[in-house]
């Protein structure tokens, strides 16, 4: 694995206006999750929700790397992957307090978000549902806009026939399509480790399909395999595969006990926090800190106003939905 | 009689099942070391061990086929999938390997394993956690399908269904859960329904949450001086005719309330069955269900969606009118 050096050095981010532009959506992505955890816990967002917090290197890394024409399906715990694409996050945080002016107009609530307009085909509830959809918008793509389609999943996906239908069917009609397995350790309160059979990436090697184990925490260093495998798929290679070793800094969904969690386990992950590895990045490229300062207050007082915003907006009256498009 | 909430009443009875038949096994996804996302299962992995209670990878087609295959070599197999909605990954294996067994085998082995799933909606869990998947497999024969109401009938029907030697899919609203009630050590049969409440004017046949609901209504319409009577299935498939038309007998009217979408549901087949036997008892009858669309997470369109007790109320107040 290329793991990066948290000792900062200059010369690491090829272009530091795009990498703060980067700091920015994870800070959204990050403050984001905080302020939907915040709403839950005072009973406006409902259900369940599955926060994003700690692998923010992953959406915003790769996302950086796409063009207009590439597609994205992400899973339920997607709400980086809808900010890294650009999706309006009042809308977003809307349809999450299930309101009439949420981006599904509070039909489809967290786990099921959707924004063609922004290349993201959707939010997959079922495990490994992402690489399904992801798959076919691959095989539209290679004969229409020459677009790349992503699938994000989590290492729990690995063990669903899913995925390997998916990658053998891709590689034998060698599709535009980057498979980004979230390592974040666990599924639900399971160690991936007690279910899941020898390595990861070792299952897309089987196939023939280029594989990188990567650093998750690291922005840079996914950009890096990103590109790589965007090449390959944009090329006309077929499919690549990344696994981005990551961590998840809350618990899976709304009731998650956390007992799982071998002592200090957390605090390890927390000190390669991946906004906090890209700030000291960004300063040791002369980046003068009291610009990031202002960037984190602006993002911060950009939620406050969305709460404010969100929480005042009507919750939609009736379900005027047609079975069928006429 | 002591009182138990469902959950427990759930955990009870596969603790009892797994003491009384070392052939039984229960695994599926977090069940074991965690005790299940729904903490239906705590407990057992630490009294059974990981030869009899285990933790699985997220692969819901092997987990199937696995409790089919153990099921015809000797083992009483108890699988767990988290959500009702998921059982689309399982349907292969159970729809044609384990519900064809014994018929292909002329009758020589069946198949002897329980599928517990949660199922519902009113959680505010969107369209892809909160669905009803009994008429997706009301059209299989060889399964039974089971959904308890109350915590006693969730804890004898679940050790009726792991003793039963068929297929069972055993329905686990998910607003149930923390239901109080009395349980005894009665044992239940699968394919028989219950009067849970007698009245002349109306029977509202029902299952699941939705008897709740029905008993609200029913109470609600018995200030108007409406008695309906209320009747929970219980079992879906095989489902116990003879209480119902029994019932239509005395009322002459017949609702049934159905958590699922109108169109293909049971709902409609009680209606065909009852009407096939009892028609010239009939005054009316009818379906009070979901509409044809998946179902909302926003809470003002799930409320509407559900057919509550006001509805049943209010459908019932305007055609006996
Ligand atoms: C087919 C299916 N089975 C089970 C679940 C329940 N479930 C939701 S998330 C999850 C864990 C998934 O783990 P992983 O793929 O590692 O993703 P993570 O949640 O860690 O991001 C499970 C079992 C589901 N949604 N779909
Ligand atoms: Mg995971």
């Amino acid at each position: 694995m290329s793991r990066v050096s948290d000792e900062p050095a200059t010369g690491v981010l090829d272009d530091v206006e795009l990498y703060l532009g980067i700091y920015r959506r994870m800070l959204l992505i990050r403050g984001f999750e905080d302020l939907v955890q915040s709403l839950f816990l005072k009973g406006e967002v409902y259900g369940t929700t599955h926060l994003y917090s700690g692998q923010e290197a992953v959406a915003t890394g790769v996302a950086s790397l796409l063009e207009e024409r590439d597609r994205v399906a992400a899973t339920y715990r997607g709400h980086g992957h809808a900010l890294a694409l650009g999706v309006d996050p009042q809308k977003l945080l809307d349809e999450m307090l299930a309101r009439e002016t949420g981006i599904n107009g509070g039909r489809a609530g967290s786990m099921n978000v959707n924004s063609l307009a922004d290349r993201l085909i959707g939010s997959f509830g079922i495990v490994g549902g992402s690489i399904a959809a992801a798959t076919g918008a691959a095989l539209a793509l290679q004969r229409t806009t020459g677009g790349v389609a992503v699938a994000y999943f989590g290492d729990g996906a690995m063990n669903q026939g899913y995925f390997f239908e998916c990658l053998n069917f891709a590689q034998v009609l060698k599709l535009p399509l980057l498979l980004v397995c979230e390592n974040n350790q666990y599924g639900e309160y399971t160690p991936f480790r007690s279910v899941t059979a020898g390595e990861i990436r070792a299952r897309a090697e089987v196939m023939e399909v280029p594989a990188e184990t990567i650093d998750g925490m690291s922005v840079w260093a996914v950009r890096e395999a990103a590109a790589r495998a965007v090449a390959h798929a944009r090329g006309g290679n077929g499919p690549a595969f990344i696994e981005a070793l990551t961590y998840r800094f809350v618990g899976h969904s709304r009731s998650d006990p956390g007992a799982y969690r071998p002592e200090g386990e957390l605090e390890r992950w927390k000190q390669r926090d991946p906004i906090v590895l890209l700030r000291a990045q960004l300063e040791a490229e002369g980046v003068d800190g009291a610009r990031l300062d202002e960037l984190e207050q602006a993002v911060a007082r950009e939620l406050e106003e969305m709460r404010e915003r969100g929480l005042a907006a009507p919750f939609p009256s009736e379900l005027a939905a047609r079975e069928f498009k006429d | 009689m002591p009182t138990l909430d469902f959950r427990s009443a759930i955990r009870e009875a596969l603790d009892e099942e797994l003491a009384a038949d070392e052939r039984v096994i229960l695994f599926g996804e977090d069940i074991a070391v965690a005790g299940g996302v729904f903490a239906t299962t705590t407990g057992l992995y630490e009294k059974y061990g990981a030869e009899r209670v285990f933790d699985t990878p997220i692969s819901e087609l092997a987990l199937a086929g696995a409790a089919f295959g153990s099921a015809v070599t000797g083992l009483r197999p108890v699988l767990e999938v988290m959500f009702g909605d998921f059982l689309g990954l399982a349907m292969d294996s159970l729809v044609n390997q384990s519900t064809k067994y014994w018929f292909l085998t002329e009758e020589q082995v069946s198949v002897p394993l329980t599928i517990r799933s949660v199922v519902g909606a009113g959680g505010r869990f969107g369209a892809i956690h909160s669905q009803m998947p009994v008429s997706w497999f009301m059209g299989v024969p060889g399964l039974k399908i089971v959904g308890p109401s109350t915590p006693a009938d969730a804890k004898a029907l679940l050790k009726a269904s792991i003793r039963d030697d068929n297929p069972v899919l055993f329905f686990e609203h998910k607003r149930l859960y923390g239901n109080q009630g009395e349980v005894d050590a009665t044992p239940a049969r699968l394919g028989e329904a219950a009067v849970v409440r007698e009245g002349t004017d109306v029977t509202i046949a029902t299952a699941m949450k939705s008897v709740h609901d029905a008993l609200e209504a029913a109470e609600a319409l018995a200030a108007d001086r409406v008695l309906a009577e209320v009747i929970d299935l219980r079992t879906l498939r095989p489902l116990d005719l003879e209480t119902v038309v029994a019932s239509v007998r005395k009322t002459n009217r017949l609702a049934v309330v159905e958590e699922g979408p109108v169109t293909g549901g049971w709902a409609g087949e009680v209606l065909a069955s009852v009407t096939e036997d009892a028609l010239g008892y009939l005054d009316d009858a009818w379906r009070i269900a979901t509409p044809n669309t998946p179902i909302p997470y926003s809470p003002p369109l799930e409320d509407a969606f559900l057919p509550g007790p006001a509805r049943i109320a209010a459908e019932i107040r305007r055609r006996l009118r």
